[in-house]
């Protein structure tokens, strides 16, 4: 499932509904992603984080049938934030639920790094000294990289 | 031709989304910021180093080569910082 809105959301309550009502699923793994206060050595006030509505749209949809076709999961769940959001704040979640931990685990992973390369998403800090666009970083790339062509482990 | 522009090359064109009807001679992406670039001002800025610029049409990622028509919808945009 795939959402994209301005508004919070609540981190238990998803990931119980992930799995609800589904007694095959032995796991689930997630990873919240959150504003910090800092980048290098300036304070950041916020971030307005803008994107490409019919895009995003496909682009998570791609990334979420990806995950689905690599693992052996019952579920997948990319929750993705737009708008003003300041320091503690929720950015994104990504959950994935399996019969076993290791492949909920992967496509999570998978999920996360793919998602940061991939979904057009682009980041505005308020700094000191005014507004500040945050660059995609080669890191990036090398982690969603480290996915490509690779047979995902396989759960027992 | 539908193009829209994000981020920090939305600021430097000075617009978010406009339809243009380039010459028959814009065949491919390249063409098409080529052909941005002459039109001066904020789009000379926006497009003045290719390198930090990517695209999409038809809200999938493509490179410099792809062929673009007057149906597409183009996205000028930075590299993507989702998450």
């Amino acid at each position: 499932m795939i959402r994209v809105q301005a508004e919070d959301f609540d981190v238990g309550r998803e990931l119980e509904n992930l799995s609800k009502g589904n007694l095959s699923v032995g796991g689930v793994s997630s990873f919240v992603g959150l504003v910090r206060d800092m980048a290098g050595d300036q304070t950041i006030k916020a971030m307005t984080l803008e994107h490409y509505p019919e895009m995003t749209k496909k682009a998570l949809a791609k990334i979420e049938a990806e995950a689905l076709n690599r693992w052996p999961l019952e579920a997948t769940l990319i929750i993705h934030r737009y708008g003003r959001l300041e320091p503690g704040d929720r950015i994104v979640l990504v959950a994935a639920s399996s019969a076993h931990r290791e492949a909920a685990i992967e496509a999570c992973h998978f999920l996360i790094d793919w998602l940061k390369t991939q979904a057009p998403f682009w980041k505005l800090e308020e700094t000191p000294d005014g507004g500040q666009w945050v660059d995609a970083r080669n890191a990036d790339d090398k982690a969603a990289g480290r996915w490509v062509n690779k047979d995902p482990g396989r759960a027992e | 031709m539908r193009i829209l522009y994000f981020a920090w090359l939305r600021e430097k064109a000075g617009v978010s989304e406009e339809t243009i009807t380039p010459p028959d001679t814009v065949a491919t992406v390249a063409d098409l910021i080529e052909w941005q670039r002459q039109r001066g001002d904020g789009y000379g800025e926006a497009f003045a180093d290719t390198a930090v610029v990517k695209v999409a049409v038809n809200q999938e990622h493509v490179g410099l080569d792809h062929p673009i028509s007057n149906a597409d919808e183009v996205a000028f945009f930075p590299p993507v910082t989702g998450g």
